[in-house]
C-alpha cells in the first residue's frame, strides 16, 4: 500500500515541482518560438502519459494487492487491448514527431537574406570573423595560423582582405536580422550555445558546421562552449551583444579588417624606450620591477600582453576597483600614452628587454612548497606553458621570472574579483574561475614557489 | 515442435567431470554459477569505486571550491571514470556476465554453458580489463578525463587530463573487455540456441532469457565498432595515423596529422553506444518481467508481444545511433531520419510498460522487496523513457542537448531504472544462489532510500537542464542567466546523492550478513514456475540437475491457472501431473 500512495504523491509532487520551479527556460531572445512550442507540445503529451501511467500503476497496486482468498486472473493476452494501446501510442508519438520535423526543416534551411558571421573556437576562447563589404569569407587554412595571422587567412585570396576580424570573446549582432553562424574550430570539438537563442551546434575541426537564428531582443547574452574541450572547458565563455542596426554598424566600422591588421606597423623600440623613461621610476631602469612601488617586472613580457594591459588601464577595464590603489595609479599613468602607436612602442621596447631573475633579497623567503606547487601548476601549464613561458594562442602571459609577491597579489585579486570582473576584460573571467581552483592561500604560495623555480630566462613566446 | 537432439550435454551425467580441488572449484572454475558470482563480485566492487567517484563529482558541484583535492582535471577524470565504469564494467558485466551466466543454463535447463572453458577465460579476461582500467589511476597524469565518450581530438591531445597515458590504458582496457565479452557472448547465444532442455521452445523461454539473448546479440554486433575505434585511436596516438585527426593546432602548436574525421569516431562510438543502452536495458526488461509475474502471481501479460517488442527494440537500436549527434555538426538532413527511427522505438518500449502494468492488473500482488524494486523500475523507467521522447525529437534536443537535462534523462533511464531491476533481481534470486533470503527489513530500507533518494537527485536535475546549465562544467562561476538558487538546488542534489550512496552500504552489509546468517529459503521460496527454481539442490550443484535433465511442458508463466490447486505450475510439470482443485477448493474459490 505504502508504495502506491508514495507513487501518487510522487506524481502530484512532480506536477507541483514543475509549476513552482523557478528553474525554467531563459526568456526567448530569438525567432525560435517554434522550438519552444514543440517543447510545450512534447511536455504536455509526455506529462499526461506520465500521470496516467503512474496513477494506473498505483491504482492497480491498491486494487490488486495480496489477498490470500483471491486468485489472480489468468489472461495470457488480449489482442484487442494491445492493438488499441499500440495505435494510441503511435498517434501520440506522431503528434510530437511531425511538428518537430517541420521545425527542424526550418532550422536547417537558412533564409537567403541572412547575414553571415563566422565563429572560431579554440581552447579556450572564442573569436569571430565578418565577411566584410564583399560579403564573402576569404579562404583559411590551419597551416597559415600564426601569431600575426590568428585566423589563418590566406592573404593571396582577394576575398580575405576585407574580412573583419574580432580577436575578442565579444560578438556584436544586429537585432531582427537573420544571421547564419558558420562554425570553425582550430583544435578540438567545441559547441556554440546561447541558451536565450535556443539553438546550438558543435564546432568540428576539419569541417564547417552552421546554425542560424534571428536575434529579437537587444541585450547581452552569454555564449557557452557546451562540448567538452579539455581541462578549462568550463571557462570557455563569450558574449554576444545584440544591438540596434545603427549601433551595430557603428561597432563594426570600428573593427579592423585583415588588410588593416596586416599593414599595421610593428612597435618602434627606439620610440618606446624614450616613452618608458616616465615609467622607469617605478618599474626600474630595465623594467625589472620594484616591490617598494608595487611595480611588477615588465622586461621580457610579450608585446601583445603589455599592449592589452595598457589598453585595459586606459579604458578603465583594469584597475577600477577601490581595493586596488596601484591599479588606479596605472590608469593615470597609462593616460600619458596618447594613442595606440605609443602603447605599441612601449610594449615593443619592453618585450625586447631580457627578463631579469629577481634578486633573492627582493623576495620574501619562499613560504610555499614547490613540490606541491608542481602538481597544482599542471592546470596552469596548459595555457601558460610548462616552463611558464606564456602562449599567444591561449592568451596567457609569461609567468617565469615574475616577482612572486606580484603573482600572489594578482591571484588574490582574481579570487576576490578585484581583477577580471569588468566584462571588457576578455580573459579575466577565465582567470577568476581558475584562481578559485587554488582553494587557499597555502596552495597559492605553493604554486608560486614552483613558478619561481622555473627558469627565468625562458624566451617569451613571441 | 521437432525432437531436439542432446548430444553434448545430456542425461546420465558422468561424475568424473566435477571439480575436485578448491582452486578448480572456486578460482579457475568452469562452473557457470561460480563464474557468475566472480563476475558479479568484481562488477559490484568496481561499481562501488564508480559510486565514490560520483560522490566526489557531486561534492564539487554542490559545494564548489570547498574540496582541495578536486581541481578541474580531477573533476573531469572522476566524470569520465564514473561513466565508463558504470556503463561497461558494472552494468554490462553484471547483467550479462553475472546474471546471464547464472541464469541462462538454469533457466533453459542445461548443465552449463556450452563452452565452459571459454566461459572461464571470459571472466579472467574481464578481470584483466578491470585491472588495466584501475591501473590508469596510478600512471603519470592519471586517468583520462576526456568524458566517457572519449571524443577525439581532445581525448589524445594535451589540454585534456590523462591524454598521455590514461587514455591508452582506457582504450586497451576496453579492447580487452570486448575480447572478454565476445567469449562470454558467443557462449550465451550458443547455449540459448543449442542447449535448451527438451520441450523448451523459443516461445516458452522466460523473458529474462529473451532479454539476455537479444542483448548479447546486440553486444556481439555493436562492440566491434567500439573495438575498431579504440584501436584506431591508439594508432592515431601512438603511430601517428590520422583516422580521427584533421590538421589542427594543439595549444598553439600544429600537430602532425591531417585529413582525419572526428565525426567518424562519433559515428563508430554511437553505433556501439546506442545498442549499449539496450544491452543494459533488455536484460533488465526481461528480469523485471519475471519478477513482476512471480510476485503478482499472474502470467506476464501479452507474452508474445513482449518477445516481439524485445526483438524489435533490439533491431531498431541499430538505426537510431545518430540521435546522440543531432548537434555534432553531421549532415543536418540525418536529423529527419534519426528522429523518426528514435520515436518509432518508443512504441514497442511503451507497449512493454503497458504490459508490465497490465500484468499487475487483476494480479495478486505480494509487495516483497523484489516487487518493490520492480515497481520502482516501472516508475523510474517511465519517467526516463518519456524524457527520451523529448531528446529524441531532434528540434527539442537543440536547447536541451549538452545540458543537465541529458544527464538527468540518461541516469533515470539507464542508471536508476536498470539498477532498480538489478536490485529486484538480486533480492529475487539470492535465495537460489545462497539458499538464504536477504534480510527484508534492511531490504525495504534500502529500497525506500534508493528509490526516493534517486528521484530527489534526478527530478530537479532536469530543471537545471531546462534552465540551460551545461554538462561537464567544473564550476559555473558567475553566469548571467543562472540564478543563485540553482546553486542551492545543486547542493540539495549533492546531499541526496551522498545519502543514496551511503544507503548502498546497507545493501552490501545485508548481502554479507545474509550469506551466512540469512533466513533459510528452501528450493522455491517464491513459488515460481521457471526451471531454475526446480533444481534438486539449492544452491544448485555443479551440473545443475540430478541424473536427468528437466523436460519442459509449458511456458514460463502458468500462474493462477483456473481450476488448478496451486497458484503456479512449474515449467517441468507434465499436464498429467497437474493437481486440479477438488470440490472443497472450488467452494472456497467461489466464496471469495
Amino acid at each position: 500500500m505504502t508504495i502506491a500512495i508514495i507513487i501518487i504523491l510522487l506524481v502530484i509532487g512532480s506536477i507541483i515541482f514543475h509549476f513552482v520551479s523557478p528553474w525554467w527556460f531563459t526568456p526567448l531572445a530569438s525567432n525560435w518560438g517554434s522550438i519552444d512550442n514543440t517543447i510545450n507540445i512534447t511536455l504536455w503529451v509526455t506529462g499526461i502519459v506520465f500521470v496516467l501511467v503512474n496513477l494506473f500503476l498505483a491504482f492497480a497496486i491498491i486494487r490488486y494487492r495480496h489477498n490470500k482468498n483471491r486468485r489472480a486472473h489468468y489472461e495470457p493476452e488480449n489482442t484487442k487491448l494491445e492493438s488499441i494501446l499500440t495505435i494510441i501510442t503511435t498517434i501520440g508519438v506522431a503528434g510530437m514527431l511531425i511538428p518537430g520535423l517541420f521545425v527542424w526543416g526550418e532550422f536547417i534551411t537558412v533564409p537567403e537574406q541572412a547575414d553571415e558571421v563566422e565563429v572560431v573556437g579554440q581552447q579556450w576562447h572564442w573569436s569571430y570573423r565578418f565577411p566584410g563589404k564583399d560579403k564573402k569569407f576569404g579562404k583559411v587554412a590551419t597551416a597559415l595560423i600564426s601569431e600575426k595571422n590568428p585566423f589563418g587567412l590566406d592573404s593571396n585570396d582577394p576575398d580575405s582582405l576585407d574580412d573583419v576580424l574580432i580577436s575578442s570573446n565579444e560578438l556584436h549582432l544586429p537585432v531582427d536580422r537573420p544571421i547564419k553562424v558558420t562554425l570553425r574550430s582550430k583544435d578540438v570539438l567545441h559547441n556554440f550555445a546561447v541558451p536565450q537563442f535556443r539553438v546550438k551546434m558543435d564546432l568540428v575541426p576539419g569541417i564547417i558546421s552552421y546554425l542560424w537564428f534571428t536575434p529579437t531582443k537587444i541585450g547581452r547574452y552569454e555564449i557557452l562552449c557546451e562540448e567538452l574541450c579539455g581541462m578549462a572547458h568550463f571557462t570557455m565563455r563569450g558574449h554576444v551583444t545584440v544591438d540596434s542596426a545603427i549601433d551595430h554598424q557603428k561597432w563594426l566600422n570600428n573593427q579592423k579588417t585583415f588588410a588593416q591588421l596586416q599593414a599595421a606597423p610593428l612597435g618602434d623600440i627606439y620610440q618606446g624606450k624614450k616613452l618608458f623613461a616616465a615609467c622607469a621610476s617605478c618599474h626600474g631602469e630595465n623594467g625589472e620591477g620594484n616591490k617598494t612601488f608595487n611595480a611588477p617586472q615588465l622586461a621580457g613580457l610579450s608585446q601583445w600582453y603589455l599592449t592589452r594591459q595598457l589598453q585595459y588601464y586606459q579604458n578603465k577595464t583594469r584597475g577600477d576597483d577601490d581595493r586596488n590603489p596601484s591599479g588606479q595609479q596605472m590608469q593615470a599613468m597609462s593616460a600619458l600614452l596618447p594613442d595606440e602607436n605609443t602603447v605599441k612602442n612601449v610594449a615593443a621596447y619592453l618585450s625586447s628587454l631580457p627578463t631579469i631573475s629577481p634578486s633573492p633579497s627582493d623576495e620574501k623567503s619562499p613560504v610555499g612548497n614547490a613540490i606541491k606547487g608542481k602538481d597544482l601548476y599542471t592546470n596552469c601549464a596548459y595555457c601558460h606553458g610548462k616552463q611558464g613561458q606564456g602562449n599567444y594562442t591561449t592568451n596567457a602571459p609569461k609567468l617565469a621570472g615574475q616577482h612572486s609577491w606580484y603573482l600572489k597579489q594578482q591571484l588574490l585579486n582574481y579570487r576576490q574579483g578585484i581583477r577580471g570582473s569588468n566584462y571588457h576584460d576578455l580573459y579575466g573571467g577565465q582567470m577568476q574561475l581558475m584562481s578559485k581552483t587554488l582553494y587557499d592561500e597555502q596552495s597559492i604560495d605553493d604554486v608560486i614557489a614552483y613558478i619561481t623555480n622555473l627558469t627565468a630566462n625562458v624566451q617569451s613566446s613571441q | 515442435m521437432t525432437e531436439m537432439t542432446h548430444t553434448a550435454i545430456a542425461d546420465q551425467e558422468d561424475d568424473s567431470h566435477h571439480p575436485k580441488s578448491f582452486i578448480s572449484k572456486y578460482i579457475w572454475s568452469q562452473d557457470h554459477k561460480v563464474i557468475a558470482i566472480q563476475y558479479s563480485i568484481t562488477a559490484i566492487a568496481v561499481g562501488l569505486v564508480a559510486l565514490v567517484l560520483s560522490g566526489m563529482m557531486r561534492l564539487q558541484l554542490g559545494f564548489p571550491d570547498q574540496f582541495s583535492f578536486i581541481d578541474p582535471s580531477a573533476y573531469l577524470q572522476f566524470v569520465t571514470m564514473h561513466g565508463m565504469i558504470m556503463v561497461i564494467y558494472l552494468l554490462t558485466a553484471l547483467l550479462l556476465g553475472g546474471f546471464g551466466n547464472y541464469l541462462i543454463p538454469l533457466m533453459v535447463g542445461t548443465r552449463d554453458m556450452v563452452f565452459p572453458y571459454l566461459n572461464m577465460l571470459s571472466y579472467w579476461t574481464y578481470l584483466l580489463a578491470v585491472i588495466v582500467l584501475m591501473a590508469s589511476f596510478f600512471v603519470a597524469g592519471g586517468t583520462t578525463g576526456a568524458g566517457w565518450t572519449l571524443y577525439p581530438p581532445q581525448a589524445i591531445l594535451e589540454g585534456t587530463p590523462g591524454a598521455d597515458k590514461g587514455i591508452i590504458f582506457m582504450l586497451v582496457s576496453l579492447a580487452i573487455f570486448i575480447v572478454a565479452f565476445t567469449m562470454g557472448g558467443l557462449n550465451y547465444v550458443t547455449t540459448v540456441l543449442q542447449a535448451r532442455a527438451k520441450g523448451m521452445t523459443l516461445m516458452r523461454m522466460p523473458l529474462t532469457i529473451w532479454g539476455i539473448f537479444i542483448a548479447t546479440i546486440l553486444g556481439l554486433l555493436a562492440f566491434p565498432a567500439l573495438l575498431v575505434s579504440a584501436i584506431m585511436m591508439i594508432f592515431d596516438k601512438l603511430l601517428g595515423t590520422s583516422f580521427f585527426m584533421p590538421a589542427i593546432l594543439s595549444l598553439g602548436e600544429a600537430v602532425d596529422h591531417s585529413g582525419g574525421s572526428p565525426i567518424l569516431f562519433q559515428h563508430l562510438f554511437w553505433f556501439f553506444g546506442h545498442p549499449e543502452v539496450y544491452i543494459v536495458a533488455l536484460p533488465a526488461f526481461g528480469m523485471v518481467s519475471d519478477v513482476l509475474a512471480t510476485h503478482a502471481r499472474k502470467n506476464i501479460f501479452g507474452y508474445r508481444m513482449m518477445v516481439w517488442a524485445i526483438v524489435a527494440i533490439g533491431g531498431l537500436s541499430f538505426v537510431v545511433w545518430a540521435h546522440h549527434m543531432y548537434v555534432s555538426g553531421m549532415n543536418p538532413y540525418f536529423g529527419f531520419f534519426f528522429a523518426t527511427t528514435t520515436l518509432i522505438i518508443a512504441v514497442p518500449t511503451a507497449i512493454k510498460v503497458y504490459n508490465w502494468i497490465l500484468t499487475l492488473w487483476r494480479g495478486n500482488i505480494h509487495l516483497t522487496v523484489p516487487m518493490l524494486f520492480a515497481i520502482g523500475f516501472i516508475f523510474t523507467f517511465t519517467h526516463g523513457g518519456l524524457t527520451g521522447l523529448m531528446l529524441g525529437n531532434v528540434v527539442v534536443d537543440l536547447p536541451l542537448s549538452d545540458t543537465y537535462f541529458v544527464v538527468a534523462h540518461f541516469h533515470m533511464v539507464m542508471g536508476v531504472s536498470p539498477v532498480m531491476v538489478l536490485f529486484a533481481a538480486i533480492y529475487h534470486w539470492f535465495p537460489k544462489v545462497t539458499g538464504r533470503f536477504l534480510n527484508t527489513s534492511l531490504g525495504k530500507f534500502h529500497f525506500w532510500g534508493t528509490f526516493l533518494g534517486t528521484y530527489a537527485i534526478y527530478l530537479p536535475m532536469h530543471y537545471l537542464g531546462f534552465l540551460g546549465v551545461p554538462r561537464r562544467y567544473y564550476a559555473m562561476g558567475n553566469t548571467d542567466f543562472i540564478p543563485e538558487s540553482a546553486q542551492a538546488l545543486n547542493a540539495s542534489i549533492t546531499v541526496s546523492a551522498i545519502i543514496v550512496g551511503v544507503i548502498q552500504v546497507v545493501f552490501v552489509m545485508n548481502v554479507i550478513w545474509s550469506v551466512f546468517k540469512g533466513k533459510k529459503s528452501g528450493h522455491n521460496p517464491w513459488n515460481a514456475t521457471t526451471l531454475e527454481w526446480q533444481t534438486e539442490h539449492t544452491p544448485p550443484r555443479h551440473g545443475n540437475w540430478g541424473k536427468n535433465l528437466p523436460v519442459v511442458h509449458r511456458w514460463a508463466y502458468d500462474y493462477s491457472v483456473p481450476n488448478v490447486k496451486e497458484d503456479f505450475i512449474p515449467q517441468n510439470v507434465a499436464p498429467e501431473q497437474v493437481i486440479m482443485m477438488d470440490d472443497q477448493d472450488k467452494h472456497n474459490e467461489e466464496k471469495t
